[in-house]
């Protein structure tokens, strides 16, 4: 029944909007209007130009103004405070030029609207404009360029000594995170050899993944470097910690790498955001199937006493499954063994 | 071997008979064709059905990530089993629905509805040629196109879905079954369509730079082309360069999914299996894919821009300003576009100093941009603009492809890029500068050659509530999307609720959904204007916007051949409106130098010596014709 009115209604209203079609149609016809250029339409079309320009920014100013605090994420690594100053310069330069081309794209239609007592200038070319105009962007843009050249040279240098080494490793849907444990080495990997004990393919006869453990959060200390090495199983995945203003691709058969300092504990941005519930979190930014939106992964940051504390606590991998060496041929952990002597 | 005949008729020099003297069955005329303004019109229809299909599909996700606890159990007829029993829209869907989203919009709508229609329209009417070099290598590239959508079309109604790994398709997600149901026969679709897409793409490309190279009229030199004509010119370049590496790519890709080979696969443990695959490199297919990727933006965009410039021009009575500066920008552009495309790998993993050389080279190609933005905006300065729906959606284009381009600045900064990457900032950079303004420039051109192209006007008034809804519908959809990825949303999320800082604008998605399902039911006020005014519209007089160029002087309905008789001389470049002296104003390219003396400058006096010699010679012509007829 409903659909039924709901259709006459369509219907009525569709009619009535072809009546008002035909109606301006022949009004128009009579009037002679469509043989004219200097109408009516034109004005408004014209006028309307102009209240686009002010309307859409006044929307544009209260809202920027507004919700600033909510769009622009706190920062928490050194290299995430200088790319944020890069993009509020850009900003501002871009946004400059936005205002400025706008207001002569919309007033310009307005101030020189059609009027048959006027005719258009004849000006074709002008070669000291076009250098200027040539020139100019080229010379803002080269400075942008190498502002942000020279800061992205500095992030992705490699790791000072001594960085924390933390990898993760992407799968449909989650992230498995493996620490080196005390040597600060990651033992060798080969995804032959994952399977149900060994998810992230650790090679258990390289002598340096015996001290390596997993963890379920990210826990990585304030005001030193931290390298993630970042790897794939299956397809493409991408770590994404926008708090820290990190993204790098987790690639199958290629391991990258993104390192950074963070610069505020966890407790620390809570008391800062007055919110007992915030996590710095890693996302997936890179589509991988139907669970891409939900890699959920916490970075947990905390003070360095505190992180070596934690660290000294963790339990290896071997420790929790002994059987993972135990299965290793005898030669074989002999030869790792005095390989590492 | 009728085909070959009219063919070889229409090129032969007996023009004048040309139009009495074979008759068109319906389906030389309308489906087989070799008219290369029926295959325009074949194009544009297909691109607007298609344009169709690609809406529809957004305004599906947009529901999702704008009502996420909407109940879509209204949509089980059409979608079926994609709708959860919860009501919900399948993830695996969303995801398809996105990929055929952008899959249909770059390649079917943006590249064939826009390219395939107006060069194939607009190129031999106006450079002065009876068709196309190869009216059926033009009719072959209409058809593969069509087999290529037939068979996009089809993938869409797969058990599995249609490819689904974004419309990039990057392997090893679009390589490996187990990695997705859209992975499966769907991508097998997926890639013979886009191979089909490819040969179509490759065989107007070599038509159009062909036709522009030789079938120029007699006068019509490269330095007197309308920007258009060198705007389809460029893009046909870029075309023929490019597309043959995403074919590659493809091929590659097919490899990989069907023979065996590791081009891309390594090291992966997928299905509780490891695979054999060794040595390949997932990053080597997004090299490929970006080479044409890239210079695919301008594929889309040039066109665009060409049809702008002369809209506008046109509608201001002024020369384009800087109209050497525009054709070199655009080659500039076109350069340029085959250098940067690993800006859009600058977290791939790629070599960090790789990504120092793009990011110079990404930013370069800003300069011609912003050049061709600065003579737009001097075109304008003290014209005497008229309103046409062409005009307003011109005006409207350069103003996304300010906004869209600015951002680029902050997306082709590798170190800004970190951030931005893959959010859904980039989303709305390019949908503005690539999606949105190409689009404004296929709707205006649709409106400015309506009446070439039918005979009849389109409604102006209509006209204007398309372009003021669509306008304002298209800022209101994608400008709060820079907010939203600056504030880290990434694209491509079913959902926001996983984390806790995507957590929030809810409010602002759902003003977005909303803003796009007016924008999308705006669409069908022009398409009424569109098919009601192909029947029922005013007739259209022979040169209703007063232009110069050269496809308002043939008949009101050219047959095959376009013009009966002589094809018209050019004498002036396409831009003489105002000039100084002249009686209208408006000059078209036909009328000699020595017809205006009033008006002529200095170093046009020169030319009308020349020209005289040539007016004499067709004169000559013109009698032996009349002889011959006699």
């Amino acid at each position: 029944m409903y659909g039924f009115l709901i259709a006459i209604g369509v219907v009525l209203l569709l009619s009535v909007i072809w009546m008002v079609y035909r109606i301006q149609t022949l009004i128009s016809v009579a009037k002679g209007s469509d043989k004219k250029i200097q109408t009516t339409s034109n004005k408004v079309n014209a006028i309307l130009f102009v209240v686009f320009l002010v309307g859409t920014f006044a929307l544009m100013t209260w809202y920027s103004i507004k919700e600033f605090n909510n769009y622009q994420l706190p920062v928490a690594s050194e290299h995430g405070v200088l790319t944020d100053r890069l993009f509020w310069i850009t900003m501002a330069v871009t946004g400059f030029i936005f205002i400025l081309t706008h207001i002569l794209l919309f007033w310009f239609p307005y101030k020189y609207q059609y009027r048959t007592d006027r005719k258009a200038v004849y000006y074709p070319d002008n070669n000291k404009l076009e250098v200027i105009w040539t020139l100019v962007p080229a010379v803002v843009l080269a400075l942008l360029v190498i502002s942000g050249w020279r800061a992205w040279t500095d992030i992705t240098d490699p790791a000072p000594d001594g960085a924390h080494e933390v990898e993760l490793l992407g799968y449909q849907f989650a992230w498995e995170i493996r620490y080196p444990g005390k040597d600060n080495i990651l033992g060798d990997f080969d995804y032959r050899l994952i399977n149900a004990s060994n998810s992230r393919g650790v090679d258990f006869s390289d002598q340096n993944s015996r001290d390596d453990f997993p963890s379920q959060t990210v826990v990585i200390p304030k005001g030193e470097p931290v390298l993630f090495k970042i790897r794939a199983r299956d397809v493409l995945h991408s770590v994404f910690a926008p708090h820290m203003r990190l993204k790098m691709d987790a690639v199958p058969g290629m391991p990258t790498r993104f390192w950074f300092i963070p610069t505020k504990t966890t407790a620390e941005m809570r008391a800062e955001l007055g919110d007992e519930e915030f996590e710095y979190e890693i996302a997936c930014t890179e589509v991988c199937g139907s669970g891409h939106f939900s890699m959920r992964r916490v970075i947990t940051v905390v003070e360095p006493d505190e992180y070596r504390k934690w660290f000294s606590e963790q339990k290896t991998f071997v420790d929790s499954n002994p059987s993972l060496v135990m299965d290793l041929p005898v030669n074989e952990k002999e030869l790792a063994e005095s390989a590492n002597q | 071997m009728s085909v070959a005949n009219v063919s070889a008729h229409d090129v032969s020099a007996h023009d004048d008979h040309h139009d009495h003297e074979h008759k068109d069955s319906f389906i030389t005329k309308y489906i087989f064709t070799q008219d290369h303004k029926m295959i325009g019109k074949q194009f544009l229809v297909t691109g607007i059905f298609w344009a169709l299909i690609g809406g529809f599909l957004s305004i599906l996700f947009r529901l999702q990530l704008g009502f996420p606890e909407m109940n879509l159990e209204f949509l089980r007829p059409l979608l079926g089993g994609w709708i959860t029993e919860t009501g919900q829209l399948d993830p695996n869907f969303y995801l398809a629905l996105v990929t055929m989203h952008g899959t249909i919009m770059v390649f079917f709508v943006l590249t064939a509805g826009l390219s395939g229609t107006f060069s194939n329209f607009l190129i031999p009417l106006q450079i002065g040629a009876r068709d196309m070099a190869s009216g059926f290598m033009n009719m072959l590239s209409y058809w593969f196109f069509f087999l290529s959508g037939v068979i996009m079309f089809i993938s869409l109604f797969l058990e599995r879905g249609p490819a689904s790994g974004g419309w990039v398709v990057y392997p090893p997600l679009s390589a490996l079954e187990q990695a997705m149901p859209g992975s499966g026969l769907g991508m097998t679709l997926w890639l013979v369509s886009m191979t089909f897409f490819i040969a179509s793409s490759l065989l107007g490309g070599i038509n159009y730079i062909t036709t522009v190279i030789n079938l120029r009229t007699k006068g019509m030199s490269f330095a007197r082309l309308p920007l258009t004509i060198w705007a389809f010119f460029l893009t046909a370049v870029i075309g023929l360069l490019s597309f043959p590496v995403l074919f590659s790519a493809a091929l590659l890709l097919v490899f990989d999914r069907s023979f065996g080979t590791s081009f891309y696969l390594s090291d992966i443990y997928i299905g509780g299996e490891a695979l054999p695959n060794t040595g390949g490199s997932a990053v080597l297919y997004q090299h490929l894919f970006w080479f044409l990727g890239h210079p695919e933006v301008y594929i889309v965009l040039l066109p665009a821009l060409g049809i702008t410039s002369e809209i506008i021009a046109t509608n201001s009575r002024k020369p384009i300003f800087g109209y050497k500066a525009m054709i070199i920008s655009m080659l500039g552009i076109t350069i340029l576009s085959f250098v940067v495309w690993a800006h859009h790998m600058f977290v791939s993993g790629l070599n960090p100093f790789l990504g120092s050389i793009f990011m110079f080279l990404t930013l370069i190609i800003a300069v011609p941009s912003a050049v061709k933005v600065f003579n737009y905006l001097t075109t304008l300065w003290r014209g005497n603009l008229r309103f046409t729906p062409g005009m307003l959606f011109s005006i409207g284009l350069v103003s996304f492809f300010i906004s869209g381009g600015l951002t680029g600045i902050f997306l082709g900064n590798s170190a800004i890029d970190i951030q931005l990457h893959d959010t859904y900032f980039v989303v709305a950079h390019f949908h503005l500068v690539m999606g949105s303004a190409s689009f404004f420039g296929l709707m205006a051109g649709v409106y400015h050659w309506f009446p070439k192209m039918f005979g009849r006007m389109m409604d102006e008034k209509l006209g204007y509530i398309h372009f003021w809804l669509t306008f304002v519908g298209v800022y209101m959809v994608f400008f709060p999307m820079h907010y939203i990825g600056i504030a880290g949303f990434p694209r491509r999320y079913y959902s926001w609720s996983t984390y806790s800082f995507t957590d929030m604008y809810t409010d602002l998605n759902m003003f977005v959904s909303v803003a796009a399902i007016i924008t999308f039911a705006a669409q069908f006020i022009f398409l009424f204007n569109f098919f009601y005014s192909m029947y029922r519209g005013r007739i259209a007089s022979l040169n209703p916007w007063q232009s110069n160029t050269l496809e308002w002087t043939t008949p009101l309905h050219p047959q095959h051949g376009n013009w009966p008789g002589e094809i018209p001389s050019v004498y002036r470049w396409p831009y003489d409106y105002s000039k100084p002296g002249a009686k209208e104003d408006f000059i078209p390219q036909t009328v000699p130098l020595s017809a205006t003396p009033e008006s002529n400058l200095p170093h046009e006096e020169k030319l009308v010596k020349l020209e005289k010699e040539i007016i004499a010679e067709e004169e000559q012509v013109l009698v032996a014709n009349e002889y011959k007829g006699s």
